[in-house]
């Protein structure tokens, strides 16, 4: 079978400086995979790389179709939903506009799609007319999980969903992915620092180190890894 | 008191023009992040192609509306062409290409139509009274920004234009074209200026090559005032100067302070006011963020 989403030999930068080195990854349908690894990297830019918002060049596929240095207009009409990290969200706009937002590339079904997000968040509807922004951080993190579930993805790309927000919360939002996941198929790429959490979620992961993947493999396995374990889970 | 009542009628109605130039300086402003020095420039240039319309025999309202069609389309090829190659570049560079399209524009009017006496519209819009063609101005005008308005606020796409402006990173990723909502802003500003140009032709003639530079002050004072990022503010702040400017130019006559000659400076004194005391103008709030 082939892969939903396929990284090969991917390199990226900023302007001058080079951030990731030659990563291959992939993502099967409905899987979910993690990326772990440290402050620099290469986390977030692998999924900017995904969807074109970095300077890329190696070849990235998405269901077929070679999506390297595409607009991220374009990936994200392909069905790539990125929240990116610090969320993205419309902080001057209420939380209905955001979700509206989510489904801007949608014809039709919106009022299904609300019915199905609602289901997931059922605070959204009583707090539809609030700014945005005036949300807690954990709220905001959701907003962006269903802005992104509105425009009714085939690949979710999360950054950092656990980033400043309290452990109760973070695992809230984990398990929602893993339902979206089980329930609807959906297929996840999640880049976390919490590796413990990432680990259980996921059914593979890979380990980044300065811009190249040091490790890869299935997820229970690596929780097992010695070294894994000393750099990422502590113990 | 009928003196009065007229006197604020007119200056509503010169009012309503600065503040249809101001909200197209607000609109700019919000989505490419710069105050358009140029917009004044644009709204004199297509007057003239309204007035060349009607000069060719097409109808008042007809040139309006066509010219109002052809400034939009005018504004997104600006965009297009001229703009975009320097978008996302420093905030300096695009405040300064603004400001060579005042001069290049100003120079084409003058150029093209020569400096001679014209009026716009040839023989007045609206024929009998000026009491009438203020109403007339009034009426036009704020019922173009109530289209805008719901434009913005109640469709699809003024969301989309309205994320693009506020969040342009996070407004691709859902799919939304930035780019051409920015083009799709100048032009509707364009637009919106054309109406500024046209009507100032008709409240203030002749139509001339500068007539737009007073007005784009005003304008300025105006977008201040709502902290050049609200719309709602802009049009206030455009109808209470051209409310003040009108009482202060009628009452002076009793007073013989000769303030007349000061609109300007009282404009430019407002700006600088409100920027002394609230930055982000009067209506512009800061907005509210948690982490």
């Amino acid at each position: 079978m082939a892969a939903l989403l396929e990284l090969g030999g991917v390199d990226a930068n900023y302007g001058q400086l080079q951030v990731l080195h030659g990563v291959s990854l992939s993502v099967g349908e409905g899987e979910v995979v993690a990326v772990l690894g440290g402050n620099g990297a290469g986390k977030t830019t692998t999924l900017r790389a995904v969807s074109g918002m970095v300077s890329t060049s190696g070849d990235v596929r998405f269901a077929g179709e070679r999506i390297t240095r595409a607009s991220p207009e374009r990936v994200a009409r392909l069905g790539v939903a990125h929240v990116p990290e610090g969320r993205g969200i419309f902080s001057e706009l209420s939380v209905f506009e955001n979700l509206q937002l989510g489904a801007y590339l949608r014809r039709d079904g919106f009022g299904e799609d609300y019915e199905r997000v609602r289901g997931y968040f059922p605070w959204l509807e009583t707090r539809r007319y609030q700014q945005a922004g005036t949300l807690s951080g954990g709220e905001q993190q959701m907003l962006a999980l269903a802005r992104a579930l509105m425009a009714g993805p085939r690949l979710l790309l999360l950054d950092e969903p656990s980033l400043g927000l309290a452990p109760i919360v973070v695992r809230g939002l984990f398990e929602i992915v893993v339902e979206l996941n089980e329930k609807e198929g959906l297929a996840v790429l999640v880049v976390e620092q919490n590796a413990k959490l990432a680990l259980r979620s996921s059914s593979r992961a890979y380990v980044l180190e300065v811009g190249r993947v040091a490790l890869e493999g299935p997820s229970a396995e690596l929780a097992e890894n010695e070294s894994v374990r000393k750099a990422y889970l502590g113990y | 008191m009928v003196q009065f009542a007229q006197q604020v009628v007119s200056g509503l109605a010169s009012g309503s023009i600065y503040a249809a130039l101001a909200l197209a300086i607000v609109i700019i402003y919000r989505s490419t992040g710069v105050v358009n020095f140029a917009q004044g420039e644009m709204a004199t240039f297509t007057t003239f192609i309204a007035w060349t319309l009607v000069d060719h025999g097409v109808g008042y309202w007809p040139a309006f509306a066509l010219t109002l069609l052809i400034a939009f389309a005018g504004g997104v090829a600006l965009e297009r062409i001229v703009v975009r190659p320097v978008e996302g570049g420093p905030v300096l560079t695009i405040v300064i290409l603004t400001i060579g399209l005042f001069i290049m524009l100003g120079g084409l009017s003058n150029w093209i139509w020569k400096a001679e006496v014209r009026s716009f519209p040839p023989n007045r819009p609206f024929p009998t009274s000026t009491w009438k063609q203020d109403v007339g101005i009034l009426g036009v005008t704020l019922g173009l920004v109530l289209l805008l308005y719901l434009l913005f606020q109640h469709t699809k796409i003024g969301l989309a234009l309205r994320a693009s402006a506020l969040n342009p990173a996070a407004s691709r990723l859902v799919g939304i074209r930035v780019g051409w909502m920015l083009a799709l802003g100048w032009g509707l500003a364009a637009a919106i200026g054309a109406i500024a140009g046209m009507f100032t032709a008709a409240a203030s003639p002749p139509l001339d090559p500068n007539m737009m530079r007073p007005v784009l002050i005003y304008a300025f004072a105006a977008a201040v005032v709502g902290g050049l990022t609200s719309p709602v503010g802009a049009v206030l702040g455009g109808l209470t100067i051209g409310v003040s400017l009108n009482l202060i130019a009628t009452y002076d006559s009793h007073l013989h302070l000769d303030l007349d000659r000061m609109r300007l400076p009282i404009a430019l004194g407002a700006i600088l006011i409100v920027l002394l005391v609230r930055p982000a103008g009067l209506f512009g709030r800061a907005a509210v963020r948690r982490v």
